[in-house]
């Protein structure tokens, strides 16, 4: 790694056990449980287990309430992404350039970030209900809103849910983001281009472009993995399986269910998901986009 | 004048902003001032009520749960030993690895940097089963070496303090030579402390993030001793201004850490960018 290096036998090892301990006993022996499982036919009780190749996986190829999981992921990430992606970056470019209250506007801006999924979800659970929801009230004067039974109203209510809060991860990067772009390089571009709005997209935007694909990137893991909280305290995947995340099926199917076949190859499906996602972002992130 | 309406157009746009972050926790926060039955007849509140002692400390000391066996205090209480646990384990296991990584030539370096780079395409929620049954065949289950270890089994901070020491000049480690420094005291001496900002950081993320747990707490604490803030508040049962209470109780400790420290947390961003 550094060409300058101490040069030992055994010190190293020192310093790698603790973590390779814990990595090994903790990641390493669930993480060959769940092939394990993914490649075993269990029986409902849990007595008896056979080897099953790839049963389990053609198992949830051909039930369609996978694919309805898979479809619903596939659109709250990308809503989210969308949504909390483009409030988050209009409000740090205002933050970016008021003289006064900056700080008080980031402060109050950044805090829900630090609130956990499951206590937004809870929240969210009160602004929807029946009997006190103001969103509820709002909604239902609107057009009849009722979300255990009209699947895009079930969407509104996670998708309200799930990006308030992660509106303030993608205001602090993108705020940080713009902070870094050297003050020379807007300087020069206001005397080549008058227009605000179109210095924006052509000089300041592009210079974003790291920050916005590693949000996308967070804003993705944060939509598959992050809101499970949110779904087990809003709308447990109703209408039917309609807003059930490929996360939150996979721990219903395994743990409620106790199909621990179906959740093993659910498991690994979603592996390969994040690995080519992961891929990606070594590619374009690491690789491709470095202006600064 | 034009600066002026453009100011007064990036203020208007910051303040709905505002309004979308701030309004729904002041209504959460206004309506747990309330008592129980004013919620219930008139819904939820803007204003502040006068309930605000009565309730919160009804929540904090009252035995609650399925079998009464637990207050909201000893939940927090549950909560920071988990958090503080996860946060020191994650930071002293992450320094050494990335260290041992960096400066020295080890064996197998590439598999043993894989080994530990490849869990980060595995988060806890897919391993979540699997894990369960490790931790109950090790008799782990209802302990808070159950809750902290499987969290802190993770290479992100790692990643980030492999990054820092990467981009510190190799003088600092030939000058240290030269003086006859041995690995241990380099480390102690030179790399803790020019880390410092960055673990920092790291505490405060892992800390915030330890706190926020939900699903595995759930899964592993059959006993209501173990409970977190977190996960007891959607088992918490009682009446409805309680519960608001609870929710704005919930958020408190990671909030106050992220406001003070988001100086810290932020350059922490920056270091490794």
């Amino acid at each position: 790694m550094k060409k300058v290096q101490f040069k030992s036998n055994y010190s190293q090892y020192f310093f790698l056990a603790p973590q390779l301990l814990i990595l090994l006993i903790f990641l390493y022996w669930p993480i060959i449980q769940t092939f394990k499982d993914a490649f075993t036919m269990q029986d409902a009780f849990g007595f008896g287990s056979q080897f099953a190749g790839f049963d389990n996986f053609l198992f949830i190829f051909s039930d369609p309430s996978y694919f309805t999981a898979f479809k619903f992921t596939i659109i709250y990430s990308f809503v989210i992404t969308l949504i909390t992606g483009s409030i988050g970056l209009l409000l740090a470019v205002q933050a970016n350039k008021v003289m006064h209250g900056k700080s008080a506007y980031k402060t109050l801006l950044i805090w829900p970030y630090a609130i956990a999924p499951a206590v937004v979800g809870v929240m969210a659970n009160y602004f929807f209900s029946e009997r006190y929801g103001l969103l509820h009230h709002l909604f239902n004067n609107l057009w009849g809103f009722n979300w255990y039974e009209n699947v895009f109203d079930a969407y509104i209510y996670v998708i309200i849910a799930g990006s308030w809060k992660q509106i303030s991860a993608n205001f602090i990067f993108f705020l940080a983001g713009l902070q870094a772009i050297q003050k020379t390089v807007i300087e020069a571009s206001i005397i080549d281009c008058k227009s605000n709005i179109r210095r924006f997209w052509t000089i300041t935007f592009p210079l974003l472009m790291p920050t916005t694909f590693f949000l996308i990137i967070i804003n993705i893991t944060y939509a598959f993995f992050d809101t499970f909280g949110i779904i087990d305290t809003t709308t447990i995947g109703a209408p039917g399986s309609e807003t059930k995340t490929l996360v939150y099926k996979a721990y219903i199917d395994g743990f409620k269910g106790l199909d621990l076949g179906s959740a093993g190859a659910q498991s690994i499906m979603m592996m390969i998901i994040v690995l080519v996602i992961t891929i990606f972002q070594f590619r374009y992130i690491e690789g491709k986009i470095h202006y600064n | 004048m034009t600066k002026y309406i453009s100011s007064t157009i990036n203020h208007f746009i910051l303040s709905i902003g505002l309004l979308i972050m701030v309004v729904p926790i002041w209504i959460i926060f206004a309506s747990s001032t309330h008592s129980s039955l004013f919620i219930n007849t008139n819904g939820l509140q803007f204003f502040l009520g006068d309930n605000f002692i009565d309730n919160y400390s009804r929540v904090l000391f009252k035995q609650s749960g399925f079998f009464n066996e637990i207050t909201a205090l000893k939940m927090f209480f549950n909560s920071f030993v988990m958090a503080t646990g996860i946060a020191t384990l994650s930071v002293i296991t992450s320094l050494m690895a990335a260290y041992g990584l960096v400066y020295f030539k080890v064996k197998y370096a590439t598999f043993i940097f894989w080994l530990i780079f490849i869990t980060l395409l595995v988060p806890l929620e897919l391993r979540i089963m699997p894990s369960y049954i490790v931790m109950s065949k090790l008799n782990l289950v209802n302990t808070f070496a159950g809750l902290i270890l499987p969290i802190s089994a993770s290479a992100i901070a790692t990643f980030f303090f492999r990054q820092f020491y990467k981009s510190i000049p190799d003088e600092l480690l030939e000058a240290a030579k030269l003086d006859g420094t041995n690995s241990l005291r380099f480390f102690i001496d030179f790399l803790i402390p020019l880390s410092k900002t960055m673990i920092a950081a790291v505490f405060i993320f892992m800390f915030v993030f330890g706190y926020n747990q939900y699903l595995w707490p759930l899964i592993m604490t059959t006993s209501e001793q173990y409970w977190t803030v977190v996960m007891g508040l959607k088992t918490m049962y009682g009446s409805i201004s309680d519960r608001f209470a609870f929710v704005i109780m919930s958020m408190i400790p990671p909030v106050i850490i992220i406001i003070f420290l988001q100086k810290l947390f932020i350059q922490g961003i920056f270091q490794n960018k």
